[in-house]
């Protein structure tokens, strides 16, 4: 049976969310330019609007779950999104997979912070809620679905699958329900991803803050009181944000096969922006809040945060990016919508700006080189500069796009090596901001001249040097450019170290937000240099042949080619595929696929034998087995080290049916590196190329070779009973025994041969990891010898990749210290606001 | 000259360096023939190339060689003009490379007759676009 009614109950929110966030957007309007005879009640209904509209965004984000999670195949989004296998932690990531789902995420985030606002604020409530409005309006449109003539308006995530599907089965049977969806991209099927889409949407969703605060300053002609209470959230919203991109980085890392966790994709990009700037704008609004100067500035990277982001969405989701991304969305229709919404608070809030900018206060005196003004004004150029240079080529798409609608045609193409061409700049912006956040930190806590100053680094000074000098020798840093890596950021950690001390023995931990997330911008730098500079690839072709006698030996072969059971030398050790694995409920680490068989329903199998690890029987031969996505095969490579075990490692692989071969890596960690492995290409076991027979005609006892493998015929065996056959009066069943030895390990092969009313019947054994079939085709009792007849197709075997990750964990460490100091630093800034508030001078 | 003033200039300059140093290591979209002309002319700029895979009469994909340690192939590619080009790729066949309907292939000519490949972009035949489905349900 369809249901229809979750469906319509969610679209009718839909519409319910978008009228009463007009309306609240209307009512606070009134409410701002009444009297103060009409305030309260214009405040009230607000209120009550924004609540309706609170209460109908969290009716559209359950509705949508619990289609999800009830599997309701009738509506397009579960039948697309997911499938009866999904454990309900991914059925979360099903959630916002599709960009429906995103932007409902993103709804709700805004509903949150709004909520917190009302509660928050006083003056600020009416200017700050009209813009919240506007926002949630634009962006419920995106899902209200819609059509007028030839208009649509926003995608629902509600329709139902026979309005989007023209299959013929909906013509027979309207109320067709498919058994299952098609599942989640299983790149998503990671922990990190139902976290990761979360985090960032609240940094998206959190730039609207201090964006909304500086209209309501504009409008209420309060040009500079909007920072403070806008102050706090503009660190939280770069503090998510940065932790959003964080997350990302680490899901790709643990996740993907590219490599790394940072690939400078377009989409990647998108983010990294905005986080740019507004990093700046924290630091000229802090510097307003010292001494004055820096406010249009301030202004102007307000603005720029909060349309960047607008432009991120667009990127990602309208389709322009086209090629040139592996993980942009597909085009929804929806381009017109986001560049309308993007251009409506581009054009408001330069014109906002614009009309106010003669009456915004400015310092007229010239910043002193020896001011802190003068170098944090420095320093949010460079971020400006870094992120321009990012987004300039991220952005050759749309500048296609745009010559093409005027005719032209461009034929410009993103440039092919993005690590070496974003690199090659970003590298030095970060370490012109390592040099500016240590020597800054000085001029903001003292009045300093040009010798106190000097006086004030030398100590510094000499321990990074000293500290370089070690880092450089014990890490083999040869190269010049990493050298004054690992300069600059040795000299933030100590010269951020020397201020830290200084806060914490005079005054409180509440100070210590700057120096700690400075101290964290070394670390991260360094710990790139050394993860990235000098990762270093290990699985380098090591066989000494040559191939053939061409130019192609000359070119790097960066995997390795790992046949079962034989050992294979990557650098200092010797890698061992052992075969594949899947992850069944309840049983720690992995189950060798040889003990299951599948039943035919999805994530079950039955146990072939005992499946017992460490003397625990977790299941007996027979017993149903659940497993945790059957899709995903993990091999086993085992690394030694001069004939000693080390450890195993199992990379994952799953070939899905729409997506191809998907790959996730699995890495050894060692406190100072990763060993990185994931597999590139992998054996099909499910349509093997048998080549021609080869008959073996053996006598019991004797040793021969089938291809490579050395085999010994034990003998046959009269059975009495077979398994799964049920043997008959007069029947003669024989079975014989082969052992066949590849390297280390003893396989058993027993193919059977039965009579029955001089009717022959062979049973052949297929062996998959050895990639043979052994059928007993004839036994000659006068000769005492036994017919094989064996067909032979390849081992089975794995490609694999594997990089040497040196000091990864500095540059995981240092983000969380980075992340410490910004809560710190919020903290310090929101107790600020309410203090001032608390006294009454909110404005 | 104030000091404003020299760092305005100064930002603008570095500016300007950003967006030249952009357009010049921009890539750009080519046909095999303009790509071979451009090696020709001494240019190794690498560029990236659309098309498809070659295909015989019922459809399949024909002309993959894979390398015997499986870790490099050639094969065979139509641009959009219809040009065949051998291309080079020294990584392992990509799973679901012989379903894309659309390969990009980034690099550039090695020799005149062989397109080495420094990376492959594959557009698949997406879920979220299929209308046909299978009707093995209830």
């Amino acid at each position: 049976m369809i249901n229809t009614f979750v469906g319509n109950l969610g679209h009718f929110a839909v519409i319910l969310s978008f009228v009463s966030a007009l309306v609240t957007a209307f009512s606070y309007y009134k409410y701002t330019v009444s009297t103060e005879l009409d305030k309260s009640s214009w405040r009230n209904f607000s209120r009550i609007s924004f609540y309706v509209h609170a209460a109908a965004s969290i009716t559209i984000a359950i509705s949508l779950f619990e289609i999800i999670y009830q599997h309701r195949f009738e509506y397009f989004y579960a039948y697309s999104h997911s499938s009866k296998a999904l454990p309900v932690h991914y059925m979360i990531s099903s959630f916002w997979e599709g960009q429906e789902g995103a932007f409902i995420l993103w709804i709700f985030w805004n509903v949150v912070l709004g909520l917190i606002l009302i509660k928050t604020n006083k003056f600020w409530e009416g200017p700050v809620m009209i813009v919240f409005a506007l926002v949630q309006a634009f962006l419920v449109s995106m899902i209200m679905g819609v059509v007028i003539g030839d208009l649509k308006i926003g995608s629902s995530p509600f329709v139902l699958l026979r309005d989007v599907m023209s299959a013929p089965i909906f013509q027979i049977n309207p109320e067709f329900v498919p058994e299952d969806g098609t599942g989640l991209n299983p790149l998503l099927q990671n922990i990190w991803m139902v976290i990761h889409p979360p985090t960032l949407f609240l940094g998206y969703a959190s730039t609207l803050v201090p964006f909304a605060f500086l209209i309501g300053g504009l409008v209420t002609k309060k040009y500079s009181e909007w920072i403070r209470p806008a102050l706090p959230w503009a660190i939280f919203s770069a503090m998510i944000l940065g932790m959003g991109i964080i997350m990302g980085a680490y899901w790709a890392y643990v996740t993907l096969n590219f490599g790394g966790y940072w690939n400078w994709d377009p989409v990647e990009n998108a983010v990294y922006v905005p986080w740019l700037i507004m990093i700046a704008a924290i630091h000229t609004m802090i510097t307003f809040k010292k001494s004055s100067t820096a406010l249009k500035t301030s202004i102007v990277l307000v603005i720029a945060s909060f349309i960047l982001v607008l432009y991120a969405t667009f990127l990602v989701r309208s389709g322009v990016l086209g090629d040139s991304s592996v993980h942009s969305f597909t085009d929804l229709g929806l381009s017109g919508q986001l560049l309308i919404y993007m251009l409506f608070f581009l054009f408001a809030a330069v014109f906002l700006a614009a009309r106010a900018w003669k009456h915004i206060p400015t310092s007229e005196k010239e910043a002193s080189v020896y001011s802190r003004e003068f170098w944090i004004f420095i320093g949010a150029t460079t971020l400006g500069l870094m992120a321009f240079q990012v987004i300039l080529p991220t952005s050759i798409p749309v500048w296609n796009a745009i010559v093409e609608i005027f005719g032209g045609i461009s034929n410009m193409a993103p440039p092919t090596d993005q690590v070496g061409f974003y690199t090659k700049f970003q590298l030095w912006f970060a370490v012109a901001l390592a040099m500016l956040s240590a020597v800054g930190q000085f001029f903001w806590w003292d009045k300093i001249d040009g010798k106190a100053l000097r006086e004030a680094l030398v100590v510094p000074y000499v321990v990074s040097v000293l500290i370089s000098a070690a880092i450089i020798v014990l890490g083999k840093v040869y190269d010049l450019t990493y050298i004054v890596v690992v300069l600059a950021g040795t000299f933030t950690i100590v010269a951020n170290s020397t201020i830290l001390f200084r806060i914490l023995k005079k005054s409180s931990v509440k100070l210590a937000g700057g120096s700690l997330a400075h101290i964290g911008l070394g670390m991260i730098l360094i710990g790139v240099m050394f993860s990235s500079g000098y990762s270093e690839i290990i699985s380098y072709n090591m066989s000494g042949l040559t191939y053939s006698n061409s130019w192609e030996d000359e070119m790097n072969k960066e995997h390795v080619l790992l046949w079962i059971n034989k050992p294979t030398q990557i650098k200092d050790y010797t890698a061992i595929y052992r075969g594949r694995q899947k992850k069944v409920v309840g049983v720690p680490g992995y189950v060798d696929v040889k003990l299951l068989e599948s039943t035919g329903k999805v994530n079950e199998s039955i146990a072939l034998n005992d499946i017992v690890v460490k003397e625990k029987t977790y299941f007996k031969k027979g017993d149903i087995v659940p497993i945790v996505l059957e899709e995903n095969d993990y091999f086993q490579i085992d690394y030694y080290k001069e004939d000693q075990f080390q450890f195993s490692l199992n990379p994952m692989s799953q070939f899905n049916t729409t997506m191809g071969l998907i790959s996730s890596p699995d890495s050894r960690r060692f406190i100072n590196k990763d060993l990185y492995t994931f597999v590139a290409a992998i054996n099909d076991f499910d349509e093997p190329e048998w080549r021609d027979d080869e008959t073996y005609e053996v006598t019991p006892g004797e040793t021969f070779y089938i291809s490579d493998f050395v085999t010994t015929f034990e003998g046959g065996e009269v059975l009495t009973s077979i398994d799964g056959l049920s043997l008959e009066e007069g029947d003669v069943a024989v079975k014989a025994k082969l052992v066949v030895m590849d390297y280390d390990v003893e396989k058993r092969i027993e193919p059977i041969f039965i009579i029955r009313d001089s009717q022959v019947g062979r049973i052949p054994v297929i062996e998959k990891e050895l990639g043979v079939k052994v059928e007993l085709t004839n036994i000659v009792p006068e000769e005492n010898k036994f017919v094989f007849t064996v067909n032979r197709y390849q081992k089975d075997y794995v490609v694999l990749k594997a990089i040497v990750k040196p000091q990864i964990n500095i540059l995981w460490v240092g983000t969380i210290i980075m992340l410490i100091g910004f809560s710190i630093a919020i903290f310090r800034r929101f107790d600020e606001f309410a203090k001032m508030r608390d006294k009454g001078l909110e404005s | 000259m104030k000091k404003g003033h020299i760092i305005g200039i100064g930002i603008i300059a570095f500016a300007i360096v950003i967006i030249i140093t952009s357009i010049g290591d921009a890539s750009t979209y080519e046909s095999f023939s303009t790509a071979k002309e451009m090696k020709m002319g001494g240019d190794d700029k690498s560029i990236h190339v659309v098309g498809q895979l070659k295909k015989d009469n019922s459809g399949r994909v024909e002309g993959i060689e894979v390398s015997d340690e499986k870790t490099s192939f050639y094969f065979m590619m139509l641009d959009n003009d219809g040009m065949e080009q051998k291309v080079f790729y020294n990584e392992p066949v990509p799973a679901d490379f012989a379903r894309a309907e659309q390969v990009v292939v980034i690099g550039s000519y090695k020799n005149d007759a062989l397109f080495v490949a420094d990376k492959i972009l594959m557009k698949c035949p997406s879920k979220y676009q299929e209308t046909e489905m299978k009707t093995s349900g209830v």
